[in-house]
């Protein structure tokens, strides 16, 4: 029974956050540690004439500069993980060393004795910049005839990939109506509240370097890192303290990682980094970064017949870890949630003098929901239809799944039409309808955005994966009896310490307070992969639900011995092994109060106070017919009556492989209201069904879904990063990138509907980037809706103010 | 040329001298050691090093901890009432699932403390604009709101 799953449950991890006690990167402090500012280039594109140090290390307090001279040689090149057909790779060093090709990019780090000290330096460095014209426009890049970034390639294009299944130009020959589209997902800056920072210690005897990092995967760091500064990798252990939010951006191996270890070995001390909020915006990747066009085509009935996207992706000047893979994904999601016989996706990958692109909160994703949800409002509005009614024409059925697309996908299991209504009948769709009729009567512009969307998650089989799409746990019982669980998905604010605890307590019988999970030390947890796409409980939980089988097994074993019977004889609930003949006479004898009793759960051997010292109480076992797992746990630690071929201890890892995706999906339906003086768009209301397979903890879905809205609200509304026609960053403060505050949004009214997936024992599929995914297309589909009597059938994201008063006042109406 | 300032911070008084150009967040973190108070953005915009100085909710990366000489702060690590007892706001963080990641929750909790004070019973309107000078990347801020509803009606009980 579950005690646990399913239950708001709060988190067990927030007493120390929310007294200001827990240990970010920056919170941790060694003796004698040194800090590092690096001095980032000023321009988009140039020649690095040479860098002079003089100045700079006569300043007080600094130790060290190290230039891309110095380490070029030494460290190795910052990784990028995706392997694509005839992919372009350039050599992406630590540092520059004789060209520049982004603001932001590193080109030297001065080390000093305090924090203060190394930025003053900073200043102090010169160097011999010989500006290059740079290349901003993706679009240009594409085309050609410019400056070329890396000479070496020729040109701009970093690769090109077509995919997709289905003759697409018949398709889209045979069509009633061929709806074309330019369409856009502008880059988008992740903005984690806790910038980057890495903390690194080498000591010389051991010859051990421990990274403190914020990052959201240690052990594929570690690995990478390792190879970069030429450690063996098990003399390299990585951190992840708290992490103050990652959303993809700290799903990466940065040059800065590798190179403050590198500092550390060679300084002999620890060495500190700690990202600006300035440097974030710079040199943390950016997300999305797509021009493109659509084409659709159609029959009359809004059937759809093919659909297809020409894509430039503008890449930056380098790739990072997955920069070019991220594209593929929007290729595989461009069937969303629909039966369409042909699909094509002709990517353009090019290399821009700006920042990497790279996962943020869904990545590939949500430009493809974007670019499907639009797709079916243009179809909707080009035959006039209602938006919902060729969404739901186009539906697979419950019973197609699991459901083939065009894409190579097979989607586990859905039903789109369930979540649909639960949504139009919480919003009152109808009734909205005729409210906005009688709205734009009085001269009021009120807009309705539907989006029907399916997402890809629980990342995933390793054969789709650059590194292992596997996840990792260990559970063991400790000999008092408390529960530890190591986890290789490293959580960073998505509450797994309390979802997997649940898990746990209810599966082992146990209080929840008796769990403790642990995550991100290598030197702690077996190797895992970490927490992204949505994988962290549909992978990582399955794994810790795996292993406590296996351990559930062993422990059965030894109850058995203890109780001097068989396996077979012998029932395991609510934490206590029991003679299944005890159990059932207590139940033939029909005693409730008797029944109760013997499921009571003992309270637990705590050997401390009892007996000398260091010894361990003896576990009684003479006469009784029930263990607890607490009793097992002892009895397995002391190992002095084990059945034979039984190993001492009570734990077991899982490395659970996956078979599939998962594919959650769900409607979102977004009311806005347009101020006519203004041009503002303001949220009037925003109703979401979401289903994410079984969950949890409802507490915690409910916080993933509302934060990704809220990130989709930015993208749709405020976010946009923005390099100048030089390739400078104008926004690079939050001063000038537009966040939104608690102040702009609605109230969200969320709602849920459940169809399990047979991809994971735990039926679960994945929630982290929900939002993120569904919610920008209604939100644009809203405004589009609303200004549509005034002829517009597209917008640009983010939709300002001025565009819109522009389209009201311009249009004469 | 380093400055002497005194300082009290939650209820400790402190004689240090400083930089003038050391951040009062810097001295609070660093000097002092009371690493709760976050740095999110140097640029007063985000509020994750917000704290109380002289009852006022103020941004500690803008200001220099020689500007706070003679005065009473409280940090995050101060909050906390008699025998570590939550205060309501800390409380209703916790019970309506107000953090995720937890880096903006210190400065947000103290906005939310001062939020209270001015206007112990707010409208949802109220709360959110309370709040705009803190920003949240995680929660898209619903469940703050509740927290904050959820402290003001446990404080308002509390204290008839």
């Amino acid at each position: 029974m579950a005690r646990y799953v399913g239950q708001r449950v709060k988190r067990t991890e927030d007493p120390r956050l929310i007294k200001g006690l827990a240990h970010y990167v920056d919170d941790i402090r060694l003796p004698d540690t040194l800090h590092v500012a690096f001095v980032r280039s000023i321009y988009a594109h140039a020649r690095v004439g040479g860098v002079d140090a003089g100045e700079a290390l006569k300043a007080p307090g600094v130790v060290a500069v190290f230039t891309g001279k110095d380490v070029s040689e030494k460290v190795g090149p910052v990784p990028c993980a995706s392997a694509l057909p005839e992919l372009k790779v350039p050599d992406h060093r630590v540092l520059a060393t004789d060209k520049v090709y982004f603001v932001g990019h590193p080109i030297a780090a001065v080390v000093a004795t305090d924090a203060y000290a190394a930025r003053d330096a900073a200043e102090l460095l010169m160097v011999d910049y010989e500006e290059l014209p740079a290349i901003v426009d993706p679009e240009e890049a594409a085309a050609g005839g410019g400056a070329v970034i890396h000479e070496q390639f020729g040109s701009n294009v970093a690769y090109k990939l077509t995919a997709g299944e289905g003759d697409i130009e018949a398709a889209l020959a045979s069509a009633d109506r061929r709806i074309k589209q330019r369409i856009t997902n502008q880059r988008l800056a992740p903005v984690a509240m806790e910038p980057r920072g890495v903390l690194a210690r080498y000591l010389p005897g051991e010859q051990e370097l421990t990274l403190w990092s914020s990052t959201q995967i240690p052990h594929l760091m570690r690995t990478q890192v390792a190879l970069m500064i030429g450690i063996p990798e098990n003399k390299l252990r990585v951190i992840t303290p708290e992490v103050g939010g990652g959303f993809g951006s700290k799903l990466n191996v940065y040059a800065e990682e590798a190179l403050l270890g590198w500092i550390s070995m060679q300084l002999g001390r620890p060495a500190k980094w700690i990202e600006t909020r300035r440097e974030n915006m710079q040199a943390t990747i950016h997300g999305r970064g797509q021009v493109g066009e659509i084409e659709v085509g159609c029959r009359e009935d809004g059937t759809l017949t093919g659909l297809r996207y020409n894509v430039v992706a503008d890449l930056g000047a380098y790739h990072q870890l997955l920069t070019p893979a991220i594209p593929t994904l929007t290729g595989l999601m461009l069937s969303g949630s629909y039966k369409i016989p042909a699909i094509q996706i002709n990517v353009t990958g090019v290399f821009t003098n700006k920042m990497a692109t790279d996962a943020y909160r869904g990545a590939g994703r949500p430009e493809a929901t974007y670019v499907v949800e639009r797709a079916i409002d243009l179809v909707a509005a080009e035959l006039g239809l209602d938006p919902v009614a060729v969404r739901r024409r186009n539906f697979p059925a419950p019973e197609e799944f699991p459901f083939k697309t065009a894409t190579g996908l097979f989607y586990d299991s859905g039903n789109y039409e369930g979540a649909l209504a639960t949504a139009l009948e919480n919003a009152g769709y109808e009734r909205l309808r005729e409210e906005q009729r009688a709205a734009r009567d009085e001269g009021r512009i009120i807009g309705i955005g539907v989006s029907t969307y399916v997402e890809i998650c629980a990342l995933g089989p390793s054969q789709a994966m650059p590194a292992g799409g596997w996840e990792s746990a260990t559970v063991r019982i400790e000999p008092t009896g408390t529960v530890t669980v190591l986890t290789g998905a490293s959580p960073h604010g998505q509450g797994q310490e309390t979802s997997f605890a649940q898990l746990a307590a209810d599966e082992l019988g146990v209080d929840l307070n008796d769990v403790t999970v642990v995550h991100g030390d290598t030197a702690i947890v077996q190797y895992g992969i970490g927490t992204f796409g949505s994988r962290a409980t549909a992978v990582g939980g399955t794994a810790v639900f795996i292993a406590i089988e296996r351990l559930k097994e062993k422990a059965l074993k030894i109850a058995a011995h203890m109780l001097g019977t068989d396996a077979g004889n012998v029932a395991f609930a609510e934490g206590t092994f029991s003679l299944k003949e005890a159990k059932k006479a207590a139940a033939a004898a029909g005693d409730g109060k008797a029944a109760a009793d013997s499921d009571e759960v003992p309270e637990p051997v705590v050997p401390v106070g009892e007996g000398p010292a260091g010894a361990l109480p003896e576990p009684e076992t003479e006469g009784r017919k029930r263990v607890t797992i607490q009793d097992v746990a002892l009895a397995a630690h002391l190992a002095r009556e084990l059945p034979p071929d039984t190993e001492p201890g009570l734990s077991a890892t899982y490395f659970f492989e996956p078979k599939n995706f998962t594919f959650p999906f769900g409607t979102h339906i977004c009311v806005v209201e347009i101020d006519r003086e203004t041009g503002e768009v303001k949220l009037r209301r925003y109703v979401a069904v979401d289903d994410c397979g079984r969950v949890i903890n409802p507490l915690l879905v409910d916080g993933q879904v509302q934060g990704g809205i809220v990130q989709s609200i930015g993208q749709a509304l405020y976010e946009e990063v923005v390099y100048d026609g030089q390739g400078q960053l104008v926004t690079g403060t939050l001063m000038d990138y537009a966040v939104p505050r608690a102040s702009v949004l609605p109230w969200f009214e969320l709602d849920r509907t459940e169809t399990p997936t047979d991809v994971n024992p735990l039926g679960v599929k994945g929630v982290g980037e929900a939002g993120t995914i569904g919610a920008t297309p209604a939100i644009v589909n809203a405004v589009v809706d609303a200004l549509s009597p005034f002829g517009v059938r597209h917008l640009d994201m983010p939709i300002k103010p001025e565009m819109v008063w522009r389209i009201i006042n311009g249009s004469g109406l | 040329m380093k400055k002497a300032i005194k300082i009290s911070v939650n209820g400790t008084t402190h004689e240090t001298e400083v930089e003038p150009r050391l951040l009062l967040v810097h001295y609070l973190r660093d000097v002092l050691g009371l690493t709760g108070t976050h740095v999110g953005c140097e640029t007063s915009l985000c509020g994750a090093c917000t704290v109380r100085l002289d009852g006022q909710a103020v941004k500690s990366c803008t200001m220099f901890a020689v500007q706070a000489d003679g005065s009473e702060v409280t940090t995050i690590e101060g909050l906390a009432g008699e025998g570590g007892s939550l205060h309501p706001v800390q409380q209703g963080f916790w019970e309506r699932h107000g953090l995720q990641c937890g880096y903006c929750t210190p400065g947000m909790i103290m906005a939310a403390a001062q939020l209270l004070e001015r206007n112990s019973t707010p409208t949802r309107e109220e709360i959110r604009h309370g709040l705009e000078g803190n920003l949240c990347r995680c929660t898209g801020y619903q469940h703050i709101v509740e927290a904050v509803e959820y402290a003001a009606t446990k404080a308002v009980n509390r204290e008839p």
